[in-house]
């Protein structure tokens, strides 16, 4: 079996989020990057899951950036993917990503495709469905659990105040969440063998993206908070009745 | 041209969500002089009914085919929608269904895609709409290009407006494919209100010591018709399920309410949460950071607090 494993770039969840260019562009200086966390800790860790089940299975990392994606490359190599495509461009939407990946996946035979269920800088989790609807292919998105079941897998997925266990025939591309894999830690041998695991760089296809991020801007400061006594618990409820109207 | 809203429903019921996205929706085409419709893809209850928040018209496509929700198979009988009503714009809830759809139905219009609107799209040159970015720690403008728009609502970011009238629902003959997928089973997940709709809930972090001590924060949810939630290491220890994990890499709410019951406030958790309009913490510790992002808060230990906090809301409730 041959799984494909989309990854991106991320700052770090504790990174201060700031702007510079007019509001046009994240302030990258002193930024620490990680693999977006969805991608690593769910839907790569899964696929080594499934690769340590059965040994015939191959997991290609795919991302899509310029060099700087290298080191998170790396480290999915680290944790145990076989080899990696980067695919040499500026992601500039979600549209853009997934017509990269789409091109590079029409031109080998993967019967599964991972992705995280969103990134947590754009929060579009649109990548995964817009790959599946070029591909042509069916999509599980925000899967919590999957298994194989001979050429089909049975995936549990997130609906609304609820999970629903579905069945499909592979090829297919799922998202993934919480509750997909328990997350791990690259060992020694790991990154000594992901030195040596290969990289390969492609060139984009041309692609107009379809969107575009006009300005950025923070969300305005708390003005504060109210503190009440503990021992005056029932003024709590009545300022958040009377006061701020929320029950 | 027409703007075009899809219409989400479980269990035969059509969710708050699809009522937030129709009222956006009816707004978009009432700053753009086009029409709104509705599309509902199956036979939820009282369609007409939905004509009180502004709906002239619901296409309706119904197929045993649609009983097993395959994103492929619901997309290609949308493109057929779009297309019959020369939609320019197609709105759905940021929900499961909506997430799984969208992206698609984007790629088969060759259509922008704005995912987590918060607010109505600005057309005075373009099409601009905000959106949360960074986990809701941020947000940004976006512009889409493309002619045709698909605009992913978040939930409780628009609020429903009631302006009167009866829908005409009209049937619509659509080419539907056999599903690839198929449903098998489905749990419903604890609590009664779902949690990304929830307009409060209930969250409650390692500050409760264990599993064996929710009994008080449940009752505190059932009091108010709250949604429970909790931090992530409750949900990796198991203590909860992980459906009810909150934050930057967990769910991300914005109810009206968040009552924050032992909770921190490290800033992966803030992350998901900062949306919601009014922050309650309760932390026996007073320099938990969560007070920095909360509105009103009690320094204190939760089980005597949470459970006078019951209390006084049936107290409340009696007057
Ligand atoms: C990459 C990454 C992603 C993450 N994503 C998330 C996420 O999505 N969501 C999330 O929640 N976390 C996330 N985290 C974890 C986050 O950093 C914190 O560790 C976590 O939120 C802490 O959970 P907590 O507040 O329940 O526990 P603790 O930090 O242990 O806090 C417990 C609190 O309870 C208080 N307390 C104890 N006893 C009582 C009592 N009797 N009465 C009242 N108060 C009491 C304490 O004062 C303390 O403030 C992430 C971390 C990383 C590194």
């Amino acid at each position: 079996m041959k799984i494909l494993v989309c990854i991106s770039k991320t700052p770090d969840t504790t990174a201060k989020i700031a702007f510079t260019d007019n509001n046009t562009k994240f302030a990258e200086a002193g930024v620490q990057w990680i693999i977006n966390p969805y991608d690593e800790w769910y839907a790569l860790v899964r696929a080594i899951e499934l690769k340590e089940a059965d040994t015939a299975t191959t997991i290609h990392i795919i991302s899509v950036g310029s060099a700087d994606v290298e080191p998170i490359i790396r480290k999915a190599l680290a944790l145990g993917g076989d080899e990696a495509i980067r695919v040499n461009a500026n992601p500039a939407d979600s549209y853009f990503v997934a017509a990269q990946i789409a091109e590079v996946a029409r031109q080998d035979a993967y019967d599964l495709i991972f992705t995280g269920k969103e990134t947590i800088d754009y929060n579009n989790g649109a990548v995964g469905g817009m790959l599946a609807e070029m591909l042509d292919l069916p999509y599980i998105a925000l899967a919590t659990n999957f298994k194989m079941n001979g050429g089909n897998v049975t995936v549990k997925r997130e609906i609304e105040g609820g999970e629903e266990t579905v069945e499909v025939a592979l090829p297919v591309v799922v998202s993934c969440q919480k509750g997909m894999a328990e997350a791990r830690i690259p060992n020694m041998r790991g990154i000594m063998a992901a030195r040596t695991k290969p990289l390969k760089v492609v060139e984009p296809v041309p692609v107009e993206s379809l969107t575009k991020i006009a300005a950025f801007g923070l969300p305005p400061a708390k003005a504060g908070v109210k503190l009440v006594s503990a021992d005056n618990v029932e003024e709590l409820v009545r300022l958040l009745h009377e006061e701020a109207r929320v029950i | 041209m027409s703007i075009l809203i899809f219409i989400d429903h479980i269990d035969g019921h059509i969710k708050k969500a699809s009522l937030e996205a129709i009222s956006y929706g009816v707004a978009i085409a009432a700053q753009s002089g086009d029409t709104a419709e509705g599309i509902v893809l199956g036979s939820p209850e009282d369609l007409a009914g939905l004509g009180k928040y502004g709906l002239k018209k619901i296409h309706q496509v119904q197929s045993d085919h649609l009983k097993s929700f395959d994103s492929q198979v619901y997309t290609k009988v949308l493109g057929q929608v779009v297309e019959q009503t020369r939609a320019t714009t197609i709105i759905f809830s940021n929900n499961a269904i909506g997430k799984s759809i969208a992206p698609r139905l984007a790629v088969r219009l060759k259509a922008g895609l704005i995912s987590g609107a918060v607010a109505l799209p600005d057309t005075s040159d373009g099409f601009l709409v905000k959106k949360n970015v960074f986990s809701g720690k941020a947000f940004a403008n976006v512009s889409v290009t493309s002619a045709i728009k698909v605009v992913l609502l978040n939930l409780n970011a628009y609020a429903i407006k009631e302006t009167g009238g009866i829908a005409e629902v009209v049937p619509f003959n659509a080419t539907v494919e056999t599903p690839k997928i198929t449903v098998t089973g489905s749990t419903k997940t604890s609590g009664k209100v779902s949690l990304a709709e929830a307009d409060v809930v209930v969250s409650a972090g390692r500050g409760l010591k264990g599993p064996e001590n929710w009994q008080m924060v449940e009752n505190l949810a059932s009091e108010l018709d709250a949604a429970l939630a909790c931090s992530r290491p409750v949900a990796d220890a198991h203590w909860r399920p992980h459906t009810e994990h909150v934050g930057q890499t967990g769910v991300a709410i914005a109810p009206n309410l968040y009552i924050a019951v032992g909770i921190s406030g490290a800033i992966q958790h803030l992350a998901g949460v900062n949306r919601s309009k009014v922050i309650v913490v309760i932390n026996k510790d007073a320099e938990a950071p969560f007070f920095k992002a909360a509105d009103y808060g009690i320094v204190g230990d939760a089980f005597e607090i949470v459970p006078k906090m019951v209390e006084a809301v049936k107290k409340m409730k009696g007057k």
